[in-house]
């Protein structure tokens, strides 16, 4: 089956984007086919290339970014909520004249018609949340 | 065409979820497909009319929202038991929403293509 998964909420603060990618490898060793990841609300920062984390702890936005190259997956990060946030690609970065970008190579920029899009191609979407 | 339901759970102010659900049943509507928006949990606050967020400054997600209609999502539910617990009563709502008991929201679940939950 063709899916779409959500990512809302950021890592290390919650649990579920780190679900949420062990969710997605289950998907693709069993065989099913991930249409589009969309990083919606704080999920953007598992977008971000400037994460670091201790030698001997999992580092998820290098995990992620990691998954979606290897197999050249179609990752999309909400353009509005990720410019809010601070995550923007050398493109956001001039045009708002920024000194930097954060954004990791492998996703793209772009609005929630791409979540639409994808969710009408697919034959389920899960939505991993923000944990309110 | 699919059937969407976008669930918000969250009080309009304190996170950005509200905002963000509501924008997702915008574009939905506007990349033409069917979208209902069912408002659960704390998401019923955000039916509270006379929001003044200006003090916080915050934009008025309520304002945003009266152009749901206009962009055809005219489903607009909320969980009546949500409403109850919270003490609010139901003259008092900012947008024309249908109240809904847990086993018509279910119902209105099993309809659905898609469901979002923001």
């Amino acid at each position: 089956m063709k899916y779409t998964l959500i990512i809302q909420s950021a890592p290390i603060d919650h649990q579920s984007s780190y679900t949420a990618l062990r969710f997605a490898r289950a998907l693709l060793k069993a065989g099913h086919s991930i249409e589009r990841l969309f990083f919606y609300g704080a999920g953007v920062h598992n977008a971000t290339s400037h994460s670091v984390a201790p030698q001997d702890e999992l580092n998820l936005p290098e995990q992620w970014q990691q998954f979606v190259t290897q197999h050249s997956l179609d990752a999309v990060v909400c353009i509005a909520a990720a410019v809010r946030r601070g995550v923007i690609n050398s493109a956001e970065s001039s045009r708002y004249s920024k000194t930097g970008d954060n954004l990791a190579d492998g996703y793209d920029l772009s609005g929630l018609g791409q979540l639409v899009a994808s969710a009408v191609e697919s034959d389920r979407v899960v939505t991993f949340g923000a944990g309110s | 065409m699919k059937q969407f339901l976008v669930i918000t759970s969250s009080a309009p102010y304190g996170s950005a979820q509200a905002r963000e659900a509501t924008d997702l049943a915008l574009a939905a509507a506007l990349f033409d497909q069917k979208v209902s928006l069912l408002f659960q949990g704390d998401g019923v606050f955000q039916l509270l009319p006379d929001q003044n967020p200006a003090v916080i400054e915050q934009k008025n997600l309520s304002a945003m929202q009266q152009a749901l209609p206009l962009y055809d999502v005219e489903d607009l539910f909320y969980c009546a038991d949500s409403l109850k617990e919270r003490g609010i009563t139901q003259d008092k709502l900012a947008l024309p929403a249908k109240a809904l008991s847990r086993s018509e929201i279910a119902l209105l679940i099993r309809q659905q293509d898609h469901i979002f939950h923001v």
